[in-house]
């Protein structure tokens, strides 16, 4: 009964997508030697792709809707007892090990090509954690992040190129700088939330990059600079895939560093304001927590790593120009932030590989990336709106006041 | 008699054109439950607002003199134009009239967020997970368990604020606010949408609070019969104008205040 008016929806829905291609789909004028040509089998296939789709998508948002908090309980309780096993000693550990182990032998099993993928998916989860912090937990929307990361690749570029300074000494130079930036960026828009904040973030990206691109004399503008070193390694020479395996294990060692630190953050007590300040700010500030300096945390220590990853980025391509620093690189850190979950480590880090991984080895579709990008967000957006893998709050252990 | 521990004087608030506030003059004294009652729109959220930092009054004092503790002498400071989280480090903490938990995290971090302004480890604390850090979190947990404990929530420590029963959540408040160590409490009705087993639940919650914790109360409240029933003295708003103030007993026979309750007797034949 329900099936029928479903499929009375999905046909219309199919009829109403043929007539709208109808002209593009269908029709076809060859204008050389004046002819119409019919393609009326065109119509066939755009009929019962649409009524396949619409039906499907109408079959599980009535699933998800009906069984509303039965089905969504359902997925929590299995990613909630994942993470039981996972927190298990008997399973977390050999699952630590096989993991390390794989990470550990990627680099020899894999080709170069393999290798150097991996090396930007990692800098996108190192990113992605970072601005895990500002978006995840402090719940501030920022959409120019990419801005920290220019910083960053500009600080070791410039003083690579002037003064030849080493990749290790800009390295913490960078993230400080990116920390600065943060916080000139944070001071203005303390006042802000939500869509004002977002909008003034985007335009603080895009005065970064112009700058970029238009001061010449100081980052020689749109031809950017080549020839940046390579990270050393105590001095000693290595091959062409000995420099992409030890940037490989460098990126592996910032990764688990950043999930080190962030982790600690998370389960702070500056951790807890920062959520407590997304949650609610007036609450937030009513319980005696310092609402600018809570802030401005957040988007410093966000920053910093961007900025991190800024300089390992232009070590890893030695030549670094404004057009790497658009806004579509923030729209993409953000939506893996989106996409992994709010807040939750594991679901950023399993977003950027898959985020980034994916065109990659689908180059055939390349044509069609955002299109199914798009489609992914949407579907995601509707059907899980918290993320592959929710965060779960953390119990504490406590003593019991004594009776 | 010792110095009040919260002095208002002529506080005034305009908003624009408007008077929310005029020349208002309350005064508690240590251990005391104070109501603040009127009429809807008589300004009484706003007063709370002027003193807990959120609005920065127009004109007036707020002088606040912490109860002496620990030995500690104390002195008088007058506290407007302080942001909200430096009045609450004061020792004034507050509630709100519309809940406002942290609905996404516990009960437990709900509490814990209160314990913030009492607590010191920074961000390389929170890194390096230090001796004194890793102490004064523990202290933390046991602090905010043993508050929920007193106030009857310890059951649902691990929950999501989100999904505790109306009265609970409006409890979950209060303990919040007793974690920030206060000497003043500033409750914005309490009892708003709790039905009469709850009220009365919450009767005995306020006095208990009051009497252990030595914690003064100040509450704006609708339920006449919890405020009569809890209150040492009662100040009346109109209008942004205190209109009266007496105990219980004064107010509910005093004609200014039944007059604005339920208007002037109008003479229909005159």
């Amino acid at each position: 009964m329900m099936t029928f008016t479903e499929i009375k929806k999905s046909f219309l829905t199919s009829l109403w997508f043929m007539f709208l291609t109808f002209p593009i789909m269908v029709i076809r004028v060859n204008t050389i030697e004046k002819q119409v040509i019919w393609r009326w089998e065109n119509m066939w296939y755009v009929g019962i792709g649409s009524f396949l789709l619409s039906f499907a998508w109408r079959y599980f948002l009535r699933r998800k809707e009906r069984g509303g908090n039965q089905a969504n309980e359902h997925i929590a309780n299995m990613s909630s007892s994942i993470q039981r096993i996972f927190s298990r000693r008997r399973y977390k550990i050999p699952a630590m090990v096989a993991a390390a182990m794989a990470v550990v032998v990627f680099p020899f099993v894999m080709n170069s090509y393999q290798t150097n993928i991996m090396i930007t998916a990692l800098m996108y989860v190192m990113l992605g954690l970072g601005l895990n912090i500002v978006v995840g937990l402090a719940g501030l929307l920022d959409l120019g992040y990419v801005a920290f990361y220019a910083v960053g690749a500009y600080t070791y570029g410039l003083l690579n190129h002037h003064f030849g300074i080493g990749f290790w000494t800009v390295l913490p130079l960078g993230g400080a700088l990116g920390a600065l930036f943060g916080v000139l960026l944070g001071f203005p828009v303390l006042r802000l939330r939500g869509d004002y904040l977002a909008i003034v973030t985007l335009g603080f990206g895009e005065i970064i990059r112009l700058i970029l691109e238009n001061w010449n004399e100081f980052s020689y503008g749109p031809s950017g600079i080549a020839h940046i070193s390579k990270p050393s390694l105590f001095g000693i020479k290595l091959s062409f895939s000995g420099e992409i395996n030890y940037m490989y294990f460098l990126m592996i060692g910032m990764v688990c560093f950043t999930i080190f630190v962030v982790n600690r953050l998370q389960n702070s007590r500056i951790g807890r304001a920062w959520i407590a300040l997304r949650e609610d700010e007036i609450a937030c500030q009513a319980m005696g927590i310092d609402k600018t300096r809570t802030k401005l945390t957040a988007f410093a220590l966000g920053a910093t790593w961007a900025g991190m990853a800024g300089v390992i980025f232009a070590a890893k391509t030695t030549f670094i120009n404004p057009a790497s620093f658009t806004f579509m690189e923030s729209a993409m850190i953000l939506s893996i932030v989106v996409l992994g979950g709010m807040g939750s480590i594991p679901g950023v880090i399993i977003a950027a590989l898959f985020l980034i991984l994916l065109p990659e080895y689908l180059r055939a579709f390349s044509d069609y990336r955002m299109l199914l990008f798009g489609a992914i967000m949407v579907i995601m957006m509707v059907f899980r709106p918290q993320g592959i893998i929710a965060t779960v709050r953390r119990n504490y252990n406590f003593k019991r006041a004594e009776n | 008699m010792a110095d009040p521990i919260l002095n208002v004087q002529n506080l005034t608030m305009d908003f624009g054109g408007l008077r929310a506030l005029d020349h208002v003059n309350i005064d508690i004294q240590q251990n005391e439950i104070i109501a603040l009652i009127g009429p809807n729109g008589a300004g009484k959220t706003t007063f709370f607002n002027c003193i807990t930092g959120i609005y920065t009054p127009t004109d007036g004092d707020i002088l606040v003199t912490a109860p002496p503790r620990s030995g500690a002498a104390s002195k008088t400071e007058r506290i407007n134009g302080l942001k909200p989280n430096q009045v609450t480090e004061k020792g004034m903490a507050r509630t709100f009239q519309n809940i406002r938990l942290f609905p996404n995290m516990t009960v437990l971090e709900n509490v814990m967020i209160g314990r913030h302004c009492r607590t010191h480890s920074g961000i390389l604390g929170a890194v390096f997970r230090n001796r004194g850090m890793v102490k004064e979190e523990q202290a933390v947990v046991d602090t905010s368990y043993q508050i929920l404990e007193k106030i009857g929530l310890s059951r649902f420590v691990n929950d999501l604020a989100k999904n505790l029963p109306y009265g609970a959540q409006r409890r979950l408040e209060i303990a919040r606010a007793l974690a920030t160590e206060p000497f003043l409490l500033l409750l914005d009705e309490p009892a708003a949408g709790m039905n009469p087993h709850e009220t009365r639940e919450l009767d005995e919650l306020i006095t208990r609070i009051r009497n252990e914790e030595k914690v003064s109360i100040l509450l704006i409240e609708h339920d006449m019969k919890l405020v009569m029933s809890l209150s040492d003295r009662i100040f009346v708003m109109d209008y942004g104008k205190k209109i009266a103030h007496g105990t219980p007993e004064e107010i509910r026979n005093n004609p200014m205040v039944i007059k604005a309750y339920l208007g002037e007797e109008c003479d229909v034949e005159g």
